[in-house]
């Protein structure tokens, strides 16, 4: 039998969102997807499936895209987090989230935010990614409104308005 | 608007009598009446409409008011295009409000691809007429004849004066309270001469998407919140023999109710819900229940009387039996496809939240209206009584038409006194949901020696009749269809039957090409009667550089390439694909480029269609190739996304879209016609390489051919 989730032990401690610290008093067992949303009503974060195989409640631990639903909070502690919320700088938009805007790479949106956080991922990594990578390092985020050419799309324009065109120039 | 209790719905009240200015200020209100249905289904002004209408203000802005919803489909951007069109607005100057029950126009629901020919010619029309007071009310201040005057951007001016007697639409407003009906002189503008509509345009709101700003219904959070979960039964048709709360209820926090069959808990959060509805026992009764196995003998033993949207067909013309007999060349084959799941990315979605005797819902919906009429009979409530308000949805795909989850949602909050959330988990939108049906379509056709089709009888057992005419010339026909008692719950879907009927037909047609050792694409072209169909064929074939050919020659199936076409017509739009394959020795397949070629009358945001024939045709690529719901007993055996597989990055080829812009046709739907030609398209490419006929979707269950 499950216990009383109110019965268990709920250690107090921080986590580390978008530069700010939040004190959390949860079971580290729990997901991280449920911290982010539920308790500190961080929304732009989406469930799509809990067993991650659907990438939207992607988000970046250290700067590497994690799938919240899979992560317990209790991992994340002491980690640097950034959400879909923390990656604009003030009115900027990171220049994926303009990739997507110019390349209208989204329908219905649900997907976008783990869409947008799996391209920082890959771009932090690889500036200049080919087709079949952004294939492979985005085959584990769906889209149901069939946007993906438009993605694919979007995350090439952010590349090249990253690192410029000069770097492929002989 | 919310939390009053004396609020009546504008839809409730007669259309020059209701709170115009109270809610929106001083102005011109527009309003085109409603049109109820009508005993006799639909009247000769097209389906049954709740009208429009839009609020100029002091501030020289436009609020129109719209009863369809926005689920990702961008029909909010199309219709505020429209109008900017109408009104010769930037677009930041229209604003829209969809699918709030309170304030917008009754409507029957968004689907049907309806949205473009209903809500946005009542926009239109009810915009020209605005067009038309506003610049009557100008040539009065002015003092020059309408002829005079020109207008762009808010601003009115005589001609000739170089902009120096003019004055602004909010001036023109100014202290007004003036409602008006649309006269029937009101003439939009044609589409040949627009200049706003029809150009390329970013949909509205995009910076909410890529922020995480947008709040979707299950991103809401009301003061006092309860997380709610309902208690589902473990297969369908279950009934509830025993059950007992008391271990539920003694829980902290925790409300449970029952109503029937019904059961469900609300607590204070996600976790302590989970918990007090683990906590519940329960015993179920659970009928006999065909499984996948027996499913098309079970379907022909059970037909059924016809369900609302199943339109029953009876088409017949000419003597099928004779033509058949007399035919020198005739082919009969069966066709399946199975039942398959939306899969939105956001799961079903209520909160409810009581104020005093009123109920307020906000909803992830297609059709809200339908939902406060199920809620006001659920709950015993007056129609007035209860509000729902359709927020950002994340997709839907004729998903999301049902208000069960609303009225659970409404029962619990109003137990607990407090608002409550319930949102499905992935397993529970699998299994609890209700499917695209499954179909079983014969075809027996009969061929003249030089190929023509003499006879044609088609029959769709349990999908419908969508799509299931011919667009070719064919002397005798007899098409019809039959609902069955399916053992699952089905109901709506993008593009529903029609994806069944056009696989089957545009399958067996090529079959017979194949007969005849025609080309597909000739052989098509020489026997449709429909010219628009005609046009969209031919510019695919062009674009994919289609190179006519005899019967597909048997070739080794090891590493065989094969190139498969074909058409279909629904809801106004004519489609055709181009489907390219490649079957790998150990028999994978891999689709290696699709063309589809659309035309839908005037294109209304081209932007945005060209995103819906791509999106339509990766949806459909799920259908044609993989997707499918497992079951037994009444249970979905494969309800996570681990064991349903829907298109991925890897599974989508590069997309050619064509799109044929007919100024001089009315603009229809774009959302389901493109779907139509997917199937048969990989279907006839199978065949052309391989020489096997694949007639059941999914093709490659497996990701290989079977």
């Amino acid at each position: 039998m499950t216990p009383d989730p109110g019965s268990r032990p709920r250690p107090r401690f921080q986590l580390r969102v978008n530069g700010v610290d939040h004190p959390l008093s949860l079971d580290p067992d729990r997901s991280l997807l449920l911290a982010l949303r539920e308790e500190l009503g961080l929304t732009g974060t989406k469930y799509g499936c809990g067993e991650g195989e659907c990438g939207a409640c992607k988000v970046l631990i250290d700067g590497f895209a994690v799938r919240a639903c899979r992560t317990p909070v209790g991992e994340a502690v002491g980690r640097s987090i950034t959400t879909i919320e923390g990656l604009a700088q003030g009115d900027n938009l990171h220049p994926v989230q303009t990739a997507f805007l110019e390349a209208g790479a989204f329908q219905c949106g649900f997907c976008t935010p783990g869409m947008i956080v799996a391209a920082v991922s890959l771009l932090l990594r690889n500036p200049r990614p080919d087709d079949e990578e952004i294939r492979a390092a985005m085959e584990g985020n769906l889209c149901r409104c069939g946007g993906y050419l438009r993605i694919l799309d979007a995350v090439h324009r952010a590349a090249r308005a990253s690192s410029g065109p000069s770097e492929t120039t002989p | 608007m919310n939390g009053r209790h004396d609020v009546v719905p504008f839809d409730l009240l007669s259309p020059t009598d209701r709170p115009y200015f109270e809610l929106l200020g001083n102005g011109l209100v527009v309003v085109l009446p409603p049109q109820r249905p009508s005993a006799e289904g639909w009247g000769r002004g097209g389906p049954p409409h709740g009208g429009a209408w839009i609020h100029l203000g002091e501030d020289g802005r436009a609020r129109a008011f719209t009863g369809k919803v926005e689920v990702g489909q961008g029909t909010r951007t199309a219709l505020v295009l429209l109008l900017a069109e109408e009104l010769r607005l930037p677009l930041a100057s229209v604003a829209l409000t969809m699918g709030d029950t309170d304030v917008c126009p009754w409507d029957m629901g968004t689907f049907g691809s309806r949205s473009m020919p209903d809500a946005g010619e009542h926009l239109r029309t009810t915009g020209a007429a605005a067009r038309a007071f506003l610049l009557e009310i100008a040539a009065r201040r002015l003092e020059v004849a309408v002829g005079d005057l020109d207008f762009n951007d808010g601003r009115v001016w005589v001609k000739g004066t170089g902009g120096s007697r003019s004055v602004g639409f909010g001036d023109l407003v100014r202290g007004l309270r003036r409602v008006e009906v649309v006269p029937t002189s009101a003439r939009p503008v044609p589409p040949a001469e627009w200049t706003r509509a029809g150009r390329p345009t970013e949909n509205l709101g995009g910076r909410d998407a890529v922020t995480g700003a947008r709040q979707y219904t299950s991103d809401l959070h009301r003061p006092g919140m309860l997380y709610g979960k309902v208690l589902f039964p473990p297969s369908y048709g279950a009934t509830l023999r025993h059950v007992d709360l008391a271990r539920a209820e003694a829980l902290p926090g925790v409300t449970a109710v029952r109503d029937g069959d019904f059961v469900a808990v609300a607590a204070p959060t996600l976790l302590a819900a989970h918990a007090a509805l683990r906590s519940i026992r329960a015993e179920w009764e659970a009928p006999a229940q065909p499984s996948e196995r027996e499913i098309v003998d079970f379907l022909r033993r059970h037909p059924a009387e016809g369900e609302e949207f199943w339109d029953v067909i009876h088409h017949e013309v000419g003597d099928v039996p004779r033509a058949l007999a007399e035919a020198p060349v005739s082919l009969t084959a069966t066709y399946t496809t199975a039942f398959i799941a939306h899969v939105p990315m956001e799961t079903h979605a209520v909160v409810a939240e009581w104020s005093g005797e009123r109920l307020t819902v906000w909803l992830g919906s297609q059709t809200p209206f339908r939902a406060r009429e199920a809620l006001a009979d659920a709950l015993g409530l007056d129609l007035a009584k209860v509000h729902v308000i359709v927020p950002p949805t994340g997709s839907g795909f004729g998903g999301k038409h049902a208000a069960e989850l609303a009225v659970g949602a409404a029962r619990l909050a109003r137990a607990a006194g407090r608002p409550v959330r319930i949102a499905f988990s992935r397993e529970e939108e699998f299994s609890q949901a209700y499917f695209r049906p499954m179909a079983v379509i014969d075809v027996r056709s009969g061929a003249a020696k030089d190929g023509e089709i003499t006879a044609w009888q088609f029959h769709n057992l349990n999908a419908g009749s969508a799509a299931a005419r011919l667009p070719y010339r064919v002397p005798n026909q007899k098409i019809d269809n039959q609902p069955a008692a399916s053992p699952l719950p089905q109901g709506s879907y993008r593009a529903l039957a029609a994806v069944a009927n056009n696989f089957a037909r545009e399958s067996h047609v090529d079959e017979l090409a194949a007969k005849f050792g025609a080309d597909p694409v000739d052989y098509r072209l020489r026997q449709l009667e429909d010219d628009r169909l005609a046009a969209v064929l031919r510019a695919v074939a062009e674009r994919a550089r289609w190179v006519p050919r005899e019967a597909p020659a048997p070739r080794p199936a090891a590493g065989a390439r094969g190139r498969g076409i074909a058409v279909g017509v629904e809801k106004g739009g004519r489609v055709a694909t181009y489907a390219e394959v490649a079957v790998a020795p150990d028999r994978r397949l891999t689709v290696v480029r699709l063309v589809t070629g659309f035309e839908c009358g005037a294109i209304v945001h081209p932007t945005n269609l060209r995103a819906q024939v791509e999106g339509g045709t990766v949806l459909a690529l799920g259908g044609a190739l993989f997707e499918a719901i497992h079951f037994a007993q009444g249970r979905v055996l494969n309800p996570r996304l681990s064991e349903y597989r829907v298109p991925r990055f890897g599974d989508v080829p590069p997309i050619d879209v064509i799109l044929l812009d007919r100024r001089d046709l009315p603009s229809q739907g774009g959302g389901e016609a493109p779907l139509l030609a997917v199937a048969p398209a990989l279907a006839n490419a199978i065949f052309d390489a391989t020489g096997e006929r694949l007639r059941s979707l999914p093709l490659t269950p497996s990701g290989s051919l079977p």
